[in-house]
């Protein structure tokens, strides 16, 4: 029956997770984007709140919480108000750990997931984005070829967070049987790290190039099964996040307007800047709502394929709409770097491009 | 826990109630959009028969529903049976016989002694409409500029002024056995304090209906100005009290049944849009096209995007909607959400139906098809019950802490 509420544990876990934005994370988001470098202070202590941690099932030593896309949603939400950047390097290890935990063997599991059950960070990835016009994650250019009892994977693949410290990553590409997942870990022959990309946003995360080059995995690291599921967890996770950097412009841009005066009143009493943030705040329900009925189908166990990509598809439009706003209503004040709007339109532009950069 | 399923009650009724439009609501859709102004009569009895008690706004329950412990499905429920119903036609579903706005205000506002005058008569015997006054040749949204006045004689009230835009107000006041209420001022120095609503009774001397527009859309659903010259009604006809207060709470009283209004209109938006939104779709079917919805953006065919848009701006529309009914059924305060959902649904379904219009070409500008109709009936929705615009005040209003007089 019809519920717009989460549940209790869902808010504490959301509340958690919004004052860690607000108090850790949002402070240094400007640093971060300029420095290129998070804090390992921060990573450390968000490593401390267990998101990772709890969707692993107990007898690899994690908490065991059946992976749910709505609490995923929820969290990814606030990491994203909190910048999107650090958001993506604090989830990066869900993009291993989820695809184990739901599509893997057990003999999988047991190799992948105690890594990220640890005291301290563990690094995990995913490789699926590839730099070549007209990429798509139904017709993916990197090849797995069976042979000699395992796959030869070759192709390149973009956008792979923390690549060069990730203990193992997850390449998705195409086999006989479609698409395909290998586990690949760090250091395996034949997988090179290029170098770290340079972006118009997402400064402060590392995003790697990869080469494969004949890089020869076992049998047993393939993933296979129905992808689309998985998909849809990463679709509803970059809604998700596109919501929070959305919210974080439009509150920005608010208490900015109502602060800033012009012709003997607070701007936000002009109707054309008070319109633009009535409807960048409508926007950004309507799409979280979109967000949270997809993520809804998926813990229903429900083909979710096309409530995922309307919603992450609305969300790549409105933040790029909302942060945009948000931009013009500072003016030229945010045009500069004193300001966080332009970061918020610069991380914003991706979502239309971002595919499998963080899954819930 | 987030839950996006209606209930199994709520899924029976809404399949119900979408075969009833679909057969008994989309055959005559043309007809009485060329034929303005003519009734369907039979269709009337049939759904005064099939719908009473049911659909109107104000009959099954005895309270207002906001600062109710029990949570109800009952606000839900309406906007659900309301998109199926203007699925079928937005014209015809607003024609239907019932207490209608005049009816929410009664229901809302009054007494029980007012409730049980009015109301109960909506249970039985033939047809009846009820219908609510609002908006004059001179003022709008700007409803605190009324000046249509309530003057107290004796045992009555005395109403004076012109009312245009009535839904409804002509099958209520001089059709039916139903009634109009009616907004005037009882002291034009007090402003939004001084406005009252006033029961205005079927054929009361005084009242008249001078015209009855002809439109771009909707044109099953007469829309009528009313004439009041020295109307006189019993002083027990005023909803609330009639003390004018310093305060603008008696104001806000009667602007709270917006709040209450504000979701189902927005979900007759949603019926239209929908409507298109199928043809669309079946069309597409009929032609071998298909929607590529996992394909990333860049690689869409104009038409997937066009469609993909279409719907995810008509479902956002449609939660934003159900989230402002289910808070009202909950006891929570919406009017944030309720003019979100207003100003959303309007917007959303006059570009879905006009988008949908431009996808079938020729087939799409011919009045063959409903489709040129829809993208007609969608545009009120983008307009009454508070315009686009107004609603977009409330919400700025809400999200910056801005009284009226600091954001008008």
């Amino acid at each position: 029956m019809i519920n717009f509420q989460p549940t209790e544990e869902q808010q504490l876990i959301r509340d958690t997770v919004a004052s860690f934005a607000r108090e850790q994370v949002r402070l240094v988001a400007r640093e971060a984007d300029e420095s290129g470098t998070i804090p390992e202070t921060l990573i450390q202590q968000a490593w401390e709140l267990g998101l990772v941690q709890s969707t692993i099932p107990e007898v690899f030593g994690g908490t065991g919480e059946k992976p749910s896309a709505i609490t995923g949603a929820l969290v990814c939400e606030e990491l994203g108000w909190g910048d999107l950047s650090i958001a993506l390097l604090l989830l990066a290890p869900w993009l291993i750990t989820q695809p184990v935990t739901i599509l893997g063997t057990e003999e999988q599991q047991r190799q992948v997931l105690p890594t990220y059950t640890g005291q301290e960070f563990t690094a995990g990835t995913a490789a699926v984005m590839e730099p070549r016009f007209g990429f798509a994650i139904n017709a993916l250019a990197t090849i797995a070829t069976g042979q000699n009892g395992g796959f030869v994977l070759n192709g390149a693949k973009c956008f792979v967070p923390l690549a060069a410290d990730a203990r193992h990553i997850l390449v998705y590409a195409r086999s006989d049987d479609g698409l395909s997942a290998f586990i690949v870990p760090q250091g395996t022959p034949g997988l090179t790290i290029v170098e770290r990309e340079k972006n118009m946003g997402l400064k402060a995360v590392a995003t790697y190039e990869l080469a494969l080059n004949n890089c020869l995995v076992p049998l047993a690291a393939q993933i296979h099964g129905d992808f689309s599921p998985l998909l849809n967890r990463s679709r509803v996770a970059m809604a998700a996040l596109a919501v929070g950097v959305a919210r974080a412009a439009s509150e920005y841009a608010r208490d900015y307007a109502k602060e800033r005066h012009a012709f003997g009143t607070a701007i936000a009493q002009k109707q054309a800047i008070a319109f633009m943030l009535a409807e960048m705040a409508i926007e950004i329900d309507a799409t979280r709502l979109l967000t949270w009925e997809a993520a809804w189908k998926i813990d229903q166990g429900q083909v979710a394929t096309r409530e995922a990509c309307l919603a992450k598809n609305y969300a790549a439009n409105m933040v790029l709409k909302v942060t945009d706003n948000a931009v013009q209503i500072l003016g030229g004040h945010g045009y500069i770097r004193d300001h966080l709007v332009e970061l918020w339109l610069r991380n914003g532009r991706g979502f239309a491009t971002f595919e499998g950069l963080a899954m819930v | 826990m987030i839950d996006f399923s209606l209930s199994p009650e709520t899924e029976n009724m809404r399949t119900m109630i979408h075969m009833m439009a679909e057969s008994t609501m989309r055959p005559i859709s043309r007809e009485y959009d060329e034929r303005e102004h003519e009734k369907p009569m039979d269709w009337f009895t049939m759904m005064w028969n099939a719908t009473k008690g049911m659909i109107s706004l104000g009959n099954e329950e005895k309270k207002a529903t906001i600062g109710k412990k029990k949570p109800s499905e009952r606000n839900l429920r309406t906007v659900v049976m309301t998109e199926e119903l203007s699925w079928g036609d937005a014209g015809l579903y607003l024609s239907i016989p019932n207490a209608g706005l005049g009816g929410a205000a009664v229901s809302a506002a009054g007494t029980p002694e007012q409730r049980e005058r009015f109301l109960t008569r909506f249970n039985e015997g033939e047809p009846k409409w009820g219908a609510m006054a609002i908006t004059e040749p001179g003022c709008g949204s700007d409803s605190a500029a009324i000046t249509t006045t309530a003057v107290r004689d004796g045992d009555h009230w005395v109403l004076n002024g012109a009312k245009i835009f009535c839904t409804s107000g002509l099958m209520a006041a001089e059709k039916s056995e139903g009634f109009v209420v009616v907004w005037a001022t009882v002291d034009k120095s007090a402003g939004r304090a001084g406005i009252k609503a006033f029961i205005v009774d079927h054929h009361t001397p005084g009242m008249t209906v001078a015209k009855v527009e002809n439109k771009l859309g909707i044109r099953a659903s007469d829309t009528a100005m009313l004439i009041f010259e020295d109307c006189r009604i019993l002083l027990d006809n005023i909803l609330g009290s009639p003390e004018v207060k310093q305060s603008t709470e008696g104001f806000k009283g009667v602007m709270a049944t917006f709040d209450a209004t504000r979701p189902i209109v927005a979900s007759i938006a949603i019926g239209v849009g929908r409507a298109a939104v199928d043809f669309v779709q079946e069309v597409f079917v009929k032609e071998g096209i298909t929607i590529r919805y996992d394909t990333p953006p860049s690689q869409l065919t104009t038409r997937e995007r066009d469609f993909m848009e279409m719907e995810a701006n008509l479902q956002a529309a449609r939660l934003l909607t159900w989230r402002a009914a289910w808070m009202m059924d909950h006891g929570m305060h919406n009017n944030l959400e309720a003019s979100m959902a207003k100003a959303k649904a309007g917007l959303a379904v006059t570009q879905v139906t006009q988008k949908a219009v431009e996808l079938l070409g020729p087939l799409g500008y011919s009045r063959k098809l409903l489709l040129e109709k829809w993208m007609r009936d969608a545009k009120i929705n983008d307009i009454f019950e508070g315009t686009q615009q107004i609603n977009l005040l409330i919400v700025a209003r809400r999200i910056l802490g801005y009284s009226s007089q600091e954001l008008s």
